[in-house]
């Protein structure tokens, strides 16, 4: 009989041809589907081309190209990297190219499009494509020359991962989301809490949370140094997959009897909005302890924070208020489609209207390439998911991690404050 | 492969936007990565490491970003090998599939000071402190990645696998 398995033991068994697998095992599992951005994917083609015997990807149709992290294209030796990526996926005829225009940033791009789902298996050239665990799907990042031998072959060897699960209890409090959830979560578990191992979430909080928020979650599962963040799936996966149309789908459970390396329960109610300071993730601290720390930028967006629901809810505090005159608020839209959806629902106008400035998706300024770039000693309020020294600027610069309510509050106040801390809005 | 060189030691949690900034991230050239190395932890290690040189670090070394470039802009400064408590995953996987050589060795982390004169037998996973006398016996790789390092890396093992598809086909 085969031993009971953790969600994460599960899919990789089923797709390694094993009755069961064990943490430490190195296996080599069928991928369904490769990732990659223009970065990771120029150094890939690279190495592919080296690879004897492979003239031609594996599989066509599960693959997917997307240019999203220093595009529209910031200079020439971007552009260069981008058209490698483009001129590849017309020569081998990849099915899933997504031209600047019609995507945007690779996690948000993905899902939207119905491309990834409970039970799948997905590397991709990006550390945070750990964000499709939200759907219950195993995704981990990887680095260009293993993306390379995934094309050539669509196989991956992995070492099992031990699983540490997190159970979520009592209840949100106002004005917190699920980065703020993630952010305690880090902060108590360290940058290298969960190395070489997998996260699997459970619990009330989190079976209360949209999708959206559970991508969040995952997408940061990589900041606490593990493998792969998971969820189990349930009756909110699987309207939403209904929604994207993902369809032809298997979905698995954790064992009852499921062996985690680690058991932790944290109590949710008495998680106040956070953030975390630089100059790593795990420096988490209440949002209302930090008000004497001013900021001279705002980003609100990402692959950690640029869904139709973050943008919501940076709105729902910019509406009738306007951006600190010291302060630039730089909101992106993670993919075309939530662009669109902002215009839709008068978002777009909000954000303009308070002094924003609404980019084009682009993973920009978190990465320090473009749209937002910082100066020597200055600092940032961000949704994104890492602020390790010079990520997205000068050496001495910083950025503060938070969700979306703490960072349109923080760009308002022009210091770093809580929702609660405002008062009301200027203008109906 | 018998590594020798100076040890220049850092600390805990040295993140690939350290390793390699952002900015450089549109660069493939390994010496035009190179020449940045570490440029955000320390502006002086381009200018100080010699070819050969050795980074020794403290735990989670490598962690962050997938991007590649960040082993290969270490080969590119000339480093050597790095010896750590512990390697962040993907950069643990780049590395082995760049060709830069790893040791996770705590002891050999604490035995080891910034400036120290060591030598590495890559083979044995032996590291030896020539400025104390110490040796330290890092953590060996399982016997899977060990045959993938011997058999020439990743791109060999897949001409591998593709050649076992096509017999199996026909």
């Amino acid at each position: 009989m085969a031993r009971s398995m953790t969600l994460t033991e599960k899919i990789l068994a089923a797709h390694s041809g094993r009755a069961d697998v064990s943490p430490g095992d190195i296996i080599s599992i069928d991928l369904d589907l490769v990732m990659a951005n223009e970065l990771s994917a120029a150094v890939a083609i690279t190495e592919f081309r080296k690879i004897k015997g492979a003239t031609k990807v594996w599989d066509r149709s599960k693959i997917a190209l997307v240019p999203s992290h220093f595009t529209p294209n910031k200079d020439i030796a971007t552009a260069t990297l981008s058209k490698m990526m483009r001129d590849f996926a017309q020569e081998q005829s990849i099915e899933h190219y997504f031209e600047v225009g019609r995507g945007g940033i690779e996690h948000v791009v993905l899902p939207e499009n119905g491309f990834v789902g409970p039970g799948m298996t997905i590397i991709g050239g990006d550390s945070h494509t750990t964000t499709y665990g939200g759907v219950g799907a195993f995704a981990t990042g990887v680095g260009s020359t293993d993306i390379a031998a995934a094309f050539a072959t669509g196989e991956m060897w992995l070492r099992v991962p031990p699983s540490i699960k997190i159970t979520y209890e009592g209840s949100l409090r106002p004005f917190t989301s699920a980065k703020d959830i993630i952010l305690a979560t880090i902060g108590q578990l360290g940058v290298d809490g969960a190395i070489y191992c997998a996260l699997e979430f459970a619990g009330p909080v989190i079976r209360e949370l949209p999708i959206s928020g559970r991508f969040t979650m995952a997408n940061m599962s990589i900041e606490a140094g593990a493998k792969n963040g998971i969820f189990p799936v349930d009756a909110t996966t699987e309207a939403y997959c209904a929604a994207v149309g993902k369809k032809d789908y298997t979905i698995y459970y954790a064992d009852k009897n499921a062996q985690y390396a680690q058991s932790t329960v944290i109590d949710c109610s008495k998680i106040e909005p956070q953030v975390a300071i630089p100059w790593l993730p795990e420096n988490t601290k209440n949002a209302s302890d930090l008000n004497d720390i001013e900021v001279h930028q705002a980003v609100i967006g990402t692959c950690t924070n640029g869904r139709i629901e973050d943008m919501r809810q940076a709105a729902e505090i910019l509406k009738g208020r306007k951006v600190h005159p010291r302060v630039r608020a730089i909101v992106i839209p993670g993919s075309q489609k939530v662009y669109m959806q902002c215009l839709k629902e008068g978002l777009a106008e909000i954000f303009i209207e308070a002094g924003c400035v609404v980019s084009t998706p682009t993973c920009g300024p978190c990465v320090g390439g473009h749209m937002g770039v910082l100066a020597d000693g200055e600092r940032c309020i961000s949704t994104t998911n890492r602020n390790f020294r010079g990520r997205m600027g000068h050496v001495k610069s910083e950025v503060y991690l938070a969700g979306p309510y703490v960072a349109a509050a923080s760009a308002v106040t022009g210091h770093i404050a809580g929702p609660e801390q405002l008062g009301k809005p200027v203008a109906a | 492969m018998i590594l020798k060189g100076t040890a220049h030691k850092y600390g805990k949690n040295v993140d690939t936007d350290v390793i390699i900034p952002g900015r450089y991230c549109n660069l493939i050239d390994p010496v035009e990565l190179g020449k940045h190395a570490l440029e955000d932890l320390d502006a002086n290690f381009v200018k100080k490491a010699k070819p050969g040189d050795l980074i020794v670090a403290d735990t989670n070394f490598g962690c962050g970003s997938s991007r590649e470039v960040a082993a290969v802009a270490l080969k590119g400064a000339g480093v050597a090998g790095v010896v750590a408590k512990s390697f962040a995953r993907i950069f643990y996987r780049n590395c082995i599939n760049t060709g830069l050589p790893i040791f996770e060795c705590p002891e050999g982390v604490d035995g080891i000071s910034d400036g120290d004169r060591i030598t590495v037998d890559a083979d044995q996973g032996i590291i030896r402190n020539e400025s104390t006398g110490k040796e330290y016996k890092a953590t060996q790789f399982p016997k899977f990645m060990q045959d993938l390092i011997a058999g020439g890396g990743l791109l060999n093992y897949v001409e591998k696998r593709l050649q076992e598809k096509a017999a199996r086909t026909t």
